[in-house]
């Protein structure tokens, strides 16, 4: 159980290659590398959500907003597309960001200087951001006509054999590498998540953190925004709904506590993969999208179950020390 | 049917010299825990309607006992009497059922419960289908109340709406309603107002006159010989006297509860002591602790004395940035500090050893070199990015210093020992280069070996040049390692002693606040 423990995410691959290969035993193209590439490119938004998603839940919070994030920064830059198509596609995207990022750190000031629960703000501002949707489109569609060719194209356009979607969450993926492993402030999402007060006591600044968390949460979901809308050209109220479940759905499956302070980056892209074959893999083979929605339900609890025991192993090793010293 | 006077008060003494046979008696109880000796051959009475006052400093196996008393810990040896009956409390259920209660000093109780539900919590009266009988529940409750001069408390309030002081009358009450015979109060005063432990005492008074055994823990001298017939004083784990308190002065028992074999030798420690280095003066809390002044001087170790709750810790939160002061200033050589965070401290040159090291003290779950670089990440990484190798060398450097002992130090810092841990947060302040270092209880609940190991290296910390704020409730430690010593007690500084000559019992003496001694 240790073992198995200490190479969660192998055995996560390793489940994620079974479901290939039972699938290709059925349909002969499943595992066929283009095949596969357009199952990553399927997947590419909900890895790079779900790692914004990890690092707020690593802090001992939850960001429920991010699919609501998501579809009204992906509604703005489509109305500005319509409405100016003179303004650039690169621009557009920054814009999607900063919007992103502004709407996450509303979160994390109101988690940080008010003290309110993440899961009570975030779930008053998932409505919200909803809302606005309604309100700045007046409840209408961005059709795909109304949309620029360059806008559309970008997440398609195909660089060394696979899209530039993909290319994205590739880049996402190495970003969020370095940030965990390699920088302070990486260390101070772990700390923070792990024990606030030891971490307060160490000069970490705890609200700060998580501010920052959420930050980062919101500029991938900025960034998603631009890239659902252009990749599905078209832009309406409910674009992403009830998105935000899958994303912590692969968090957990990732292995990252909902407690917090424990999560991987490769545990979380390894989540959100298999999520991602499940998804594709079963209409394939001639399975309802409800048994999809049952199978993916027990991956989770199947994830949960493995987690809690692999955290109780870590308890009783502190006992048998504490008995010896 | 209060018998409340204060000549109702005395006569006990004359009772108590003719006792009854005691309704419980502890004989020979030992427990150790890993490294620690908690109680040795124990032994306890307690008489139906007699106050015990049970006497000791911190660490001398008090709440190691009532622990016992109330079944969450069971004996190593020895044997417990109830009525004359040899009996086992293999769990709290089993404390509750042979009549056992306690009330702490904060209230284990259910916040969002109402005052009958917590009275009768486990014993509710039943109607026929078996079912809660509500209206006899808030009857009796209201009852039980009223019989205790407590009617002002409503049955149907929710306990947290209640202050501290009728929470308590809440247990009481409950102890009531479950007709315990033995009652426990572990400092049931320590977070009440002047007048609500006067109410307090007519309750105890009650208990008394009901042919309750009460077992009274406190620290306070005033109301040991206000309330209690008889004292037990412990010591390191051992019962080192017993009596009657109308027969025994506040000195006897003083001397009981310090007078100890050296068990332990402190290291001599050779600093030059220099200038003063960091000035407080007048710092206060808006409830937390009032005028605080002192000067620690550069290569100095200043102890700070008093009992728990007297508001130490909270002064040191405060240099360290963690809770903002009311007023006063702080100067760090010369230069004016006011801290707004533990980062701000961190930068000056102020680091603190928390009292809690599990909570506050040690990240576990992170490996033993990420919890020493976390505060100096700054430093050992380069244009943002972490340096493994850098943090590697400064965790071997000061770990080193301190001879940890671990296998690894990417081993996770909960494997280790409570000592081995303290080193860890120890060597993570080291590593910033502080001025002066805060160490609050710096040798709770660690062995023997890993205590001299600190002791030994705070003598070398100062003889460095670094100064030291020790804030300490073991008096051996206070009078073996420090240069002088300030006492604070509920919150104010009561005294600053040359630690030349100075005798525990003087210690002991500011911090209960027995007598006004002339220095």
């Amino acid at each position: 159980m240790k073992v198995l423990a200490r190479y969660r995410e192998l055995w996560l691959l390793a489940a994620i290659l079974v479901v290939i290969v039972l699938v290709s035993t059925r349909s002969s193209t499943f595992a066929s590398p283009q095949s596969l590439a357009n199952v990553f490119n399927d997947t590419s938004i909900l890895i790079m959500l779900a790692l914004g998603q990890m690092v707020v839940i690593l802090t001992r919070s939850i960001d429920l907003s991010m699919a609501s994030n998501l579809a009204l920064c992906g509604m703005v830059v489509a109305l500005i597309n319509a409405a100016f198509p003179e303004v650039p596609v690169p621009v557009l995207l920054l814009t999607a960001a900063a919007l992103g990022t502004a709407l996450g750190a509303l979160n994390g000031i109101l988690v940080w200087k008010l003290d309110i629960p993440p899961i009570v703000v975030t779930l008053g501002t998932l409505t919200i951001f909803r809302g606005m949707i309604f309100v700045l489109a007046g409840g209408s569609w961005v059709n795909a006509h109304q949309m620029t060719d360059a806008f559309k194209a970008l997440p398609r356009t195909d660089m060394l054999g696979i899209s530039l979607l993909s290319w994205f969450a590739i880049v996402v993926v190495i970003l969020f590498y370095l940030l965990m492993t390699r920088t302070p402030l990486g260390r101070a999402f772990y700390a923070t998540g792990i024990n606030p007060t030891a971490a307060t006591y160490a000069g970490v600044n705890v609200g700060r953190t998580r501010f920052l968390a959420f930050c980062v949460a919101g500029l991938i979901a900025g960034l998603s925004g631009y890239l659902w809308v252009a990749r599905y050209a078209v832009a309406y109220v409910d674009v992403a709904g009830g998105f935000e479940l899958s994303i912590i759905a692969a968090c957990v499956i990732g292995g990252v506590s909902i407690a917090g302070g424990i999560g991987t980056v490769p545990g979380a892209v390894l989540g959100a993969l298999f999520l991602g074959v499940v998804n594709n893999a079963l209409p394939v083979i001639n399975i309802s999208p409800f048994w999809q929605m049952a199978i993916s339900g027990t991956a989770i609890l199947l994830a949960v179950v493995f987690n809690a025991r692999s955290e109780a192993k870590r308890g009783r090793i502190i006992l048998k020390k504490a008995e010896a010293a | 049917m209060l018998m409340t006077s204060e000549t109702a008060a005395r006569p006990a003494a004359a009772r108590a010299s003719a006792p009854a046979a005691p309704r419980l008696t502890l004989n020979a109880i030992s427990k150790s825990f890993p490294g620690v000796r908690a109680l040795h051959e124990v032994s306890l009475s307690l008489y139906p309607g007699q106050v015990t006052a049970l006497i000791g400093e911190n660490g001398a196996g008090k709440s190691t006992l009532v622990k016992i008393l109330t079944g969450i810990y069971q004996p190593d040896g020895g044997q417990i009497v109830i009525d004359g009956t040899s009996t086992t409390l293999p769990s709290a259920h089993a404390a509750f059922e042979r009549g056992i209660t306690a009330i702490h000093q904060e209230t284990v109780l259910f916040d969002e419960l109402s005052v009958a539900e917590n009275i009768y919590l486990g014993h509710a009266p039943r109607s026929k289908l078996g079912l809660i009988d509500w209206g006899t529940m808030r009857k009796e409750a209201r009852a039980t109340l009223e019989a205790m001069g407590a009617s002002h408390i409503d049955p149907n309030a929710r306990l947290k709406d209640l202050g501290i002081a009728n929470k308590h009358l809440v247990a009481v009450a409950r102890a009531m309603s479950i007709d315990a015979q033995i009652v426990i109060m572990d400092e049931p005063t320590a977070a009440l107002s002047y007048k609500e432990i006067e109410d307090l005492f007519v309750l105890v008074e009650l208990l008394k006159e009901d042919g309750k055994a009460v077992l009274f823990i406190s620290h306070k001298f005033d109301e040991i010989y206000r309330i209690a017939d008889r004292f037990t004083v412990f010591r390191d784990g051992e019962m080192v006297g017993e009596g009657l308190i109308a027969d025994t002065s506040q000195d006897e028992i003083v001397k009981m509860m310090v007078g100890r074999s050296v068990d332990h030798i402190f290291p001599a420690h050779e600093a030059k002591i220099g200038a003063p280095l960091l000035e407080v003066s007048g710092l206060s809390h808006p409830t937390e602790f009032e005028d605080i002044s002192f000067t620690l001087r550069q290569g100095e170790i200043l102890g700070f004395y008093g009992l728990v709750g007297a508001g130490r810790s909270e002064v040191m939160q405060a240099l360290f940035g963690i809770t903002r002061p009311s007023g006063g200033t702080i100067r760090l050589g010369g230069e004016t500090l006011a801290p707004r965070s533990p980062a701000d401290a961190i930068d000056a040159g102020i680091v603190y050893v928390p009292e809690e090291r599990g909570k506050q003290g040690v990240v576990l779950g992170l490996p033993i070199f990420q919890n020493v670089s976390l505060p100096s990440l700054k430093r050992t990484s380069k244009s943002g990015f972490l340096r493994m190798a850098e943090e590697f060398a400064v965790s071997r450097t000061y770990t080193g210093r301190l001879d940890l002992r671990a296998a690894s130090l990417s081993q996770d810092v909960g494997t280790l020992s409570g000592g081995n841990q303290q080193k860890v947060v120890i060597a993570k302040w080291l590593a910033t280069s502080p001025k002066v270092i805060i160490l609050d209880e710096p040798t709770k609940g660690i062995d023997i070996g890993s205590k001299a190991a600190v002791h030994a290296f705070m003598g070398e910390l100062v003889s460095q040049g670094l100064s030291v704020i020790m804030v300490s409730s073991e008096l051996p430690e206070i009078l073996g390692m420090s240069d002088r010593v300030v006492v604070m007690r509920e919150g104010r500084m009561v005294a600053v002693h040359d630690n030349k000559g100075l005798s525990a019992e003087t210690l002991v003496r500011d911090a209960a606040g027995i007598g006004e001694h002339v220095a």
